[in-house]
């Protein structure tokens, strides 16, 4: 993840670790100082320290398995769910205009009070969490499938049928491909959502993962590893970002970029 | 060449495509708006071999009788024939070349040009082998593995060509191909066209705007009037010799003559459409 601005290259990520230790420091001294009180901020350094003893004990990583299982799973079913009622609302619009007031509704609600529902329903375990997980990503993915079936070019689907493609080649190297190439798009904000619900789940009511963790140092009031908890989350949040850009860059490469726009234009 | 076959039924050899009488109404947009007819009692044929192009001003219906042709929209009225029968549904035997982009973008420009075959279920490996030699007879080998986006605009018409040749389709339909293109490219592109149609004498309906390129291309013209309710007001045989190069042929003698003779009835068309778009 190289800077694209003036520093370049290593020079900015130097910058960048430079930013992050300043902050640290400001919050360091905020608390040493006593200018914020250490019960409600936390020390940095006792932070860092429980979060180094996290790893150093072994103790995360069942957590951080458990938070990235059900990121995991909600991620793949909400997708899997979304693309396939996507490719169904698009091309039926009967069906799709007898839902759409249920569909918008049901994106327009807010997805976490479902949480305690589905906690009864399925348990303090994992699936709880994938379920809350689901409800967000699926809205994200079917909206871009249902866009992305909407968007492909009248001129491309005539051609297709000229060149013979029958309603299910269409369906299999025009629309899908199409839907999917919204969904790859969408990938940043629904791999969010995924880990988004499964925090939050853990979070009203669970026995493991990151966000149990933190839900059991509030409740103890021990505000350092709460922070520890947010630090974790957050590094664990990039790198995923970080796998969905390569992806993304693998899976969309034959989009034009502003590069190949300029190569076109010639 | 290809023996014709015989067919004891009928005499004389039915064209490749017939339009018979053809009128496209479209319901009206707005309430208040009248519905709009494009095209009114239009005949059109196309003989077998024969290059044919339709000429008309801008927005005059000659991509509806296009499409019309292509099976991809049905007519209000009047019949479309293909060898004597007539068309139901798409048109099996036709190739269409879209004005605008139709390749699909997220595929190659071979996997775009094998596309046509994929449907028709040929195998993989065939399939790519019969592609590759449509991409170097169109002159673009060694950009097999390009996407549309990464090839020029000349480039994405030469793997549209492909795309629609590598189908051997009896009649091929083209709606203003190279309108998108620069001179010199199009100019290009039109000798090649030339070159490709002379090789297996398909039959083509071509439709443009652009008298010279009419003329330098075709067997026939047709004249069609300006929108709505328009059809053919004349029909013009191009007897220069083939084979041509199109910029040459528009320098001899023949060619002014047909072009003066056909402007003449042309032109009228032109400022009708100019004045109706702007009242409208």
């Amino acid at each position: 993840m190289s800077g694209r601005s003036t520093p370049s290259g290593p020079l900015m990520i130097l910058y960048r670790l430079v930013f992050l230790l300043a902050l640290f420091a400001i919050w360091h001294a905020l608390t040493e100082s006593g200018l914020l009180p250490r019960f409600f901020f936390g020390s940095p350094l006792l932070v860092l320290e429980k979060a180094a003893r996290w790893f150093a004990s072994g103790k995360i990583y069942k957590h951080l398995a458990i938070t990235l299982l059900e990121t995991v799973l909600a991620f793949g079913c909400g997708t899997l769910l979304g693309l396939a009622t996507g490719l169904w609302l698009a091309l039926a619009p009967a069906a799709s205009s007898l839902l759409d007031p249920y569909i918008k509704g049901a994106n327009a609600m807010p997805r976490v009070i479902l949480a305690p529902i589905f906690a009864v329903w399925f348990g303090l375990g994992i699936l709880s969490k994938v379920a809350l997980g689901i409800t967000l990503v699926f809205f994200i993915v079917f909206f871009n499938v249902y866009q992305g079936v909407k968007e492909v070019s009248p001129v491309v689907l005539s051609n297709a049928r000229m060149l013979g493609a029958t309603r299910r080649d269409l369906l299999r190297h025009i629309y899908l491909p199409s839907a999917t190439s919204w969904v790859f798009s969408s990938l940043h904000t629904s791999v969010g959502m995924a880990f988004v619900g499964a925090v939050v789940g853990e979070y009203l009511g669970s026995a493991a993962g990151v966000g149990y963790l933190i839900l059991q140092a509030e409740g103890a009031f021990d505000i350092n590893t709460v922070f520890a908890g947010i630090l974790v989350l957050t590094a664990f949040a990039l790198l995923l970002d970080w796998i969905v850009t390569v992806t993304e860059r693998h899976l969309l490469r034959w989009r034009p970029t502003s590069e190949g726009a300029r190569l076109s234009n010639r | 060449m290809t023996e014709a076959s015989a067919r004891p039924m009928v005499r004389s050899e039915p064209p490749a495509l017939a339009l018979e009488s053809i009128t496209c109404t479209f319901p009206a947009a707005a309430r208040d708006d009248q519905p709009y007819t494009a095209v009114r009692e239009a005949s059109v044929r196309v003989g077998k071999g024969e290059f044919v192009s339709l000429i008309g001003p801008t927005g005059c219906g000659k991509s509806t009788l296009l499409n019309v042709a292509a099976g991809l929209m049905a007519p209000t009225s009047g019949s479309v024939l293909v060898e004597g029968a007539p068309l139901r549904g798409l048109n099996r035997d036709a190739g269409y070349l879209f004005q605008a982009d139709a390749l699909i973008p997220w595929r190659s420009a071979l996997d775009n040009i094998a596309a046509g075959l994929q449907f028709h279920g040929v195998d993989r490996a065939e399939r790519t082998e019969r592609a590759q030699h449509w991409l170097e007879r169109v002159g673009l080998a060694g950009f097999g593995n390009r996407y549309p986006h990464q090839l020029s605009g000349g480039m994405r018409k030469r793997v549209a060509l492909a795309q629609t040749l590598i189908l051997d389709p009896k009649i091929i339909l083209m709606d203003e191909p190279f309108s998108a293109l620069d001179a010199q490219t199009r100019e290009l592109m039109e000798n090649e066209l030339l070159e490709l149609w002379s090789s297996d004498r398909k039959s083509v309906l071509f439709i443009t705007h652009d008298l010279e390129e009419a003329i330098s291309l075709s067997d026939r013209v047709v004249v069609l009037s300006a929108g709505p309710a328009a059809g053919p007001i004349g029909e013009f045989a191009i007897d220069l010799a083939r084979p041509r190069d199109v910029s040459e042929v528009r320098m001899t003698k023949r060619f002014l003559e047909l072009h003066r003779k056909i402007w003449e009835l042309l032109k009228a068309e032109v400022l009708k459409s100019h004045v109706r778009q702007k009242h409208a």
